[in-house]
Order: structure tokens, then C-alpha cells, then sequence
């Protein structure tokens, strides 16, 4: 098993279309890093235009925390299409060359294939987000450096002190690590049906985006659902920074607001995940390979 | 002599489609196997079913002795399969490839011996090149390669000869006699090039329509008292007449515009040449036609379009 997970990070590693993923992450950040270098000021002086005659901050609010969460708040919607790319080519992308026919001639079950690709998939999902936590979080925190973190949601805002932030985007990147995996496991079902990478990577765009939407749709009639889509649960790295607050309305360092609703919407994950990765295998072990 | 594959009443359903029908054949140790058939016959199909890629909806495959089903990968590592085209990894170099493919059929080979193999495709020299600059050719023999890297007992060659140039297609029937006489495997070779069956098979099996039409002895199917002349010359017409008062009129078949059918004993064919030029004939070419292709033409449904054409 070992031994198929590796030639398959090789073989992953080994085409450029995997690199476009690392390239575009690089690129986008470098661009937010340097606008936000050049002209953050303005941007913060934006964000807070509607507070500042009732809250006075003292201290450098455009940190390096700061622009973390920023970036997040950016890329994170966007990178299940960089997962998408490979994901969803992993098995269409060998029945397209005609290399599965090949590889499923060989002595291996095609359980154990099948889930070495996966266990590859999830290797590259987590490299990923290491290059994102890489640039987003320690290089913002050298070029910007650190402070409290001071964040606005929608009806209240919250200040992290200094010192109770990095482990929150530990969590946070591991949690986005759990979310992006079951995007990693959805586009790798869809590469069962088709010969071609193309309609997999846009059936498993079409499907986060459908399900985004339903899961922002306000419609009581959806309310019901909206608890089973993965979709709901993905942006639940945003819950590492809400904090419990004391009878004084103090912040109490190291507490999550709500620990139970990360706890469930890591659960739904994990269970997608699971069910998307058997539908795969049962499927795929009664697919006859025309290709 | 063991029997290497026995295959009884296997049968492929796709929906409305029936692609291969109580199909049974064995195939015995040391034999090349010729596959025949025409294109949508059912080849490729019974061959996929034979490496596990098709699930069969009836019958029951058994190699080396083993039921296929339940010593599936036990069997494989033992079997090398070049299907169709030989297609590889094309971002990842032939050395690459062979040791990727190499590790899958569950062998450590030395770089030495992954050297040796591409040296004997004569692929040594490009081993480190990137397989998108090789042609047509050199693919087919780096999947040969592939296919023989773990020294497998059976060989399944499925038209290995597609899209070759005749060095090509010469190269590979040349590989198939060296795997046969020298290294004593046992290969199966699916084929619509007939004449290339024809030269290495030991045992045939044609199919068509997905049913068995014969399965024998290579030298018992092509019967060389059978063999079919095709005779040009610089006046047909003129050759025509001389021939139809001469002793050879028994032999003549139903005409073509450019060509006088003879059908004959092969060894024959020193005489006929010796009156042609007796007879003042003055002859372009004296051509024997491939008797396993008639054979073929004769007994499954191709048959249909040569009448076709004759008229």
C-alpha cells in the first residue's frame, strides 16, 4: 500500500498541472502581500470606517495575523478549484492516457489502487495547504509581524490578544485541511465516470457552487438541508476566532465560543468524506475499463 | 503439454449488446496463440476478460491452473499484457516507466537489468527522454518492455502491431518468435493483420460476432492445397485464353480486372511458372495469396464484402 502511495505522489509530482495549483496560491498572495504592503492603511482605514467614532484600537491592527485572515477569508473559496485539478484527474486522467488499463493489470486489488490514489490526493490536498500556511501565516508574520488580531463580524467584533492566536490557525488550517479533502474526495468520485478531466473538475465545481448557494439562501424551505451539506460545514475554520467572553464581557484567552458546533461540522466532513470514498471503491470495482 | 488458459462459456452482455458469446478455448504451454477476428468481433473484449478489466456476465477463466476470479493477483503477476496502444506515462521517461511499472508487478529490478530490457526493445539509448518525443514505434517497444520487465509466464498482446510501420510490425513478430522459440513463453496475439498471424501462430482461434467460429492447429487451417495465385502480365486478356486451353483451366477462379486467380497446391507454383513462360506469358507478378486470409474470408462475415467487390 505504501509502496502504490508513493508512485503515485511521484507520478503526482511529476506533472506540471500540479504546480499551477503552488503557482496560483504564490501569485495571489504575493499580489494581496504587496498591495496591502503598499497601501494596507487605506484598506484598514476602509474596513473600519463605520466603528471609529465608537472604538478607539491602539496598536498596529494591519499585522501579520491580520493578513492571514484575510487571505483565508479570499483563497479558501477558491482552492477547491486548485484541489479540483488533480483530484478529479486521477482517474479520469489515467483513463484518458490509457494508463489504467496498464496499471489495473497488475497484481494489486483494485481496493488497494483506488485508495492509494486517495491517500495520494489527500498527501497533495495537505501539501497545499502547508504552501498556503507557509505564505499566508509565517511570511505575513515576517514581513507584516504580529499583534492582536482585531476582527469585525456581523453584528459584533472580536480582539484576540497576541499571544492567543497562533494555535487558532493551527486549528483553522487543519480544519480547512478536513474541508478541502472532502472537495479532494468528491472530485475523485466524479473521476470515475468520465474519460476526460474536464467533467469531473466541472461537476465538482458545479456541485460546491450549487450547494454554496443553497447554503447561503436565506429560504426557509432550504433551512432543513442545509445542515447535510458539506458546504455549510466548510467555512467552520472561522470558528477557531470567536471567543467565550466572562460576566465582564472580557475575553477569555484559549476558549472557542462554540467548540460543539466545530466538533459537528468536522463530523459531517469526515462523514462525506467516507461516504464518497466507498461510493468510489464500490463503484469502481465493478467498472469495466474500456478505456 | 499444460494447459496454460482454459477459457469455458464466457460470455460478455453490454446492455443490448452481446460482445462475446459461450466462448471456449485453451490455450496450451509454449503455444502462440493467434487471436483472430474482425474489428468489433469480440477480441478485445475476451482478452480484457482474461486480464480482469471486463467483468464477465457468464463463464469462467482459468490460468495456470487457477480459477481467475478468486487468484486474480496471484495469476497477474505472472502474465505480461501490452492492450491496443502502448500507452504510458508520456511526462515520465522510459527508465521511469519501466521502474514504476516494474514496482507494480511487485519485482525489485536492478538498474543494470531495467537497462538490459530497454537495450533489448533498443530503447537503451533514450532511456532517460521523456516518452511525449518517442514515436509510435518506440512507445509500442517500451510497452513490450513493460510488459516483460517482471518475466511473466504468459504473454497477451493485444494488436501489437497497430499503427506500426513494417520495421515495426517486422520487429514484433520477430519478438514474438524469440519469445516462443528461445525463451519458451506462452503468447497469446490478437490480431486483424492475418498474414502476421499467419506467421507465428502455432494454434488459431478465429471468433466472429463474439462466437467461436474454429480453434486448431495453425498448419491444419492453413491448408496449402489451397493456396490462391494472383497472376499479372502484360496482357491479361492474351494469358487468360492460353491459360483456359491448357491443363491449368481446372485451376483458374472467378476473374478480376487486374488480376488471373489460380487456385493450387502450393508446391505447384514452380510449374505453373515454368509453362507460363513456356506458354509465351509474359508475366509481371506471380503472387500467392495469404491462405489463412482466405480462410478467414471464408468463414466468418467478411466474406460478404468480398462478394461485394468481385461483382
Amino acid at each position: 500500500m505504501w509502496t502504490l502511495t508513493q508512485i503515485e505522489l511521484f507520478k503526482i509530482f511529476r506533472r506540471p498541472r500540479t504546480y499551477i495549483a503552488f503557482a496560483a496560491i504564490t501569485g495571489l498572495i504575493g499580489i494581496i502581500q504587496f498591495g496591502l504592503k503598499l497601501d494596507g492603511d487605506s484598506y484598514i482605514d476602509f474596513m473600519m470606517r463605520d466603528i471609529t467614532s465608537s472604538i478607539t484600537v491602539e496598536g498596529k491592527i494591519l499585522n501579520g495575523y491580520q493578513v492571514c485572515y484575510i487571505v483565508l477569508q479570499i483563497l479558501l473559496v477558491h482552492v477547491p478549484l486548485l484541489i479540483a485539478l488533480v483530484a478529479a484527474d486521477m482517474i479520469s486522467g489515467e483513463a484518458n492516457m490509457g494508463t489504467l488499463r496498464i496499471m489495473l493489470t497488475k497484481p494489486i486489488s483494485r481496493t488497494k489502487f483506488l485508495l492509494a490514489k486517495f491517500m495520494a490526493t489527500v498527501a497533495y490536498t495537505l501539501l497545499l495547504l502547508v504552501w498556503l500556511a507557509i505564505l499566508a501565516l509565517f511570511l505575513n508574520m515576517i514581513i507584516f509581524g504580529t499583534d492582536d488580531l482585531f476582527l469585525m463580524k456581523s453584528q459584533y467584533v472580536v480582539l484576540l490578544k497576541k499571544d492567543d492566536i497562533f494555535w487558532r490557525y493551527v486549528w483553522a488550517f487543519g480544519f480547512a485541511a478536513l474541508a478541502m479533502t472532502t472537495v479532494a474526495s468528491l472530485g475523485f468520485l466524479f473521476s470515475l465516470f468520465a474519460e476526460n478531466s474536464i467533467g469531473p473538475i466541472v461537476a465538482t465545481m458545479s456541485v460546491i457552487i450549487f450547494f454554496t448557494i443553497l447554503s447561503t439562501l436565506n429560504i426557509p424551505v432550504f433551512n432543513k438541508i442545509k445542515p447535510f451539506l458539506f458546504t455549510t460545514h466548510m467555512i467552520g475554520w472561522k470558528e477557531f476566532f470567536d471567543i467565550k467572553v466572562n460576566d465582564a464581557n472580557e475575553a477569555i484567552i484559549g476558549s472557542i465560543q462554540n467548540p460543539q458546533k466545530i466538533i459537528n461540522s468536522a463530523l459531517v466532513l469526515v462523514l462525506h468524506i467516507i461516504g464518497f470514498v466507498t461510493a468510489a471503491i464500490v463503484i469502481f470495482k465493478r467498472k469495466d475499463v474500456l478505456s | 503439454m499444460q494447459t496454460i488458459v482454459a477459457v469455458k462459456g464466457l460470455t460478455k452482455q453490454f446492455k443490448n449488446l452481446s460482445a462475446v458469446q459461450d466462448l471456449s478455448f485453451s490455450v496450451n504451454e509454449g503455444d502462440v496463440y493467434g487471436f483472430l477476428g474482425q474489428n468489433g468481433a469480440g477480441k478485445s473484449t475476451t482478452i480484457r476478460m482474461l486480464l480482469t478489466l471486463i467483468t464477465p456476465s457468464a463463464g469462467e477463466v482459468e490460468i495456470f491452473g487457477k480459477k481467475l476470479t478468486s487468484n486474480r493477483n496471484e495469476i497477474l503477476s505472472q502474465v505480461g499484457a501490452v492492450i491496443e496502444k502502448p500507452d504510458v506515462y508520456k511526462y515520465l521517461s522510459a527508465y521511469e516507466n519501466l521502474q514504476l511499472f516494474a514496482r507494480l508487478s511487485g519485482v525489485k529490478v536492478s538498474e543494470e537489468k531495467l537497462m538490459a530490457q530497454l537495450d533489448k526493445v533498443g530503447l537503451a539509448h533514450r532511456a532517460k527522454d521523456t516518452v511525449k518525443t518517442f514515436s509510435q514505434g518506440m512507445k509500442q517497444r517500451l510497452g513490450i518492455a513493460i510488459a516483460l520487465v517482471h518475466d511473466p509466464k504468459l504473454i497477451i498482446l493485444d494488436e501489437p502491431t497497430n499503427g506500426l510501420d513494417p520495421q515495426g510490425i517486422a520487429d514484433i513478430r520477430n519478438l514474438i518468435l524469440h519469445l516462443s522459440r528461445d525463451l519458451k513463453k506462452t503468447v497469446i496475439v490478437s490480431s486483424h493483420l492475418l498474414s502476421e498471424i499467419e506467421q507465428v501462430a502455432t494454434r488459431v482461434l478465429i471468433i466472429d460476432k463474439g462466437k467461436k467460429i474454429v480453434e486448431g492447429n495453425a498448419l491444419e487451417l492453413f491448408d496449402p492445397s489451397q493456396t490462391i495465385v494472383e497472376l499479372q502480365t502484360f496482357d491479361n486478356g492474351y494469358a487468360l485464353q492460353q491459360l483456359q486451353v491448357s491443363a491449368w483451366n481446372i485451376h483458374l477462379q472467378p476473374q478480376r480486372d487486374t488480376a488471373i486467380l489460380i487456385k493450387l497446391d502450393r508446391q505447384l507454383i514452380p510449374q505453373l511458372h515454368r509453362d507460363l513462360v513456356d506458354m509465351d506469358i509474359q508475366v509481371l507478378s506471380l503472387q500467392p495469396r495469404h491462405s489463412l486470409e482466405d480462410y478467414f474470408l471464408q468463414v466468418t462475415s467478411g466474406n460478404q464484402y468480398v462478394d461485394t467487390y468481385s461483382n
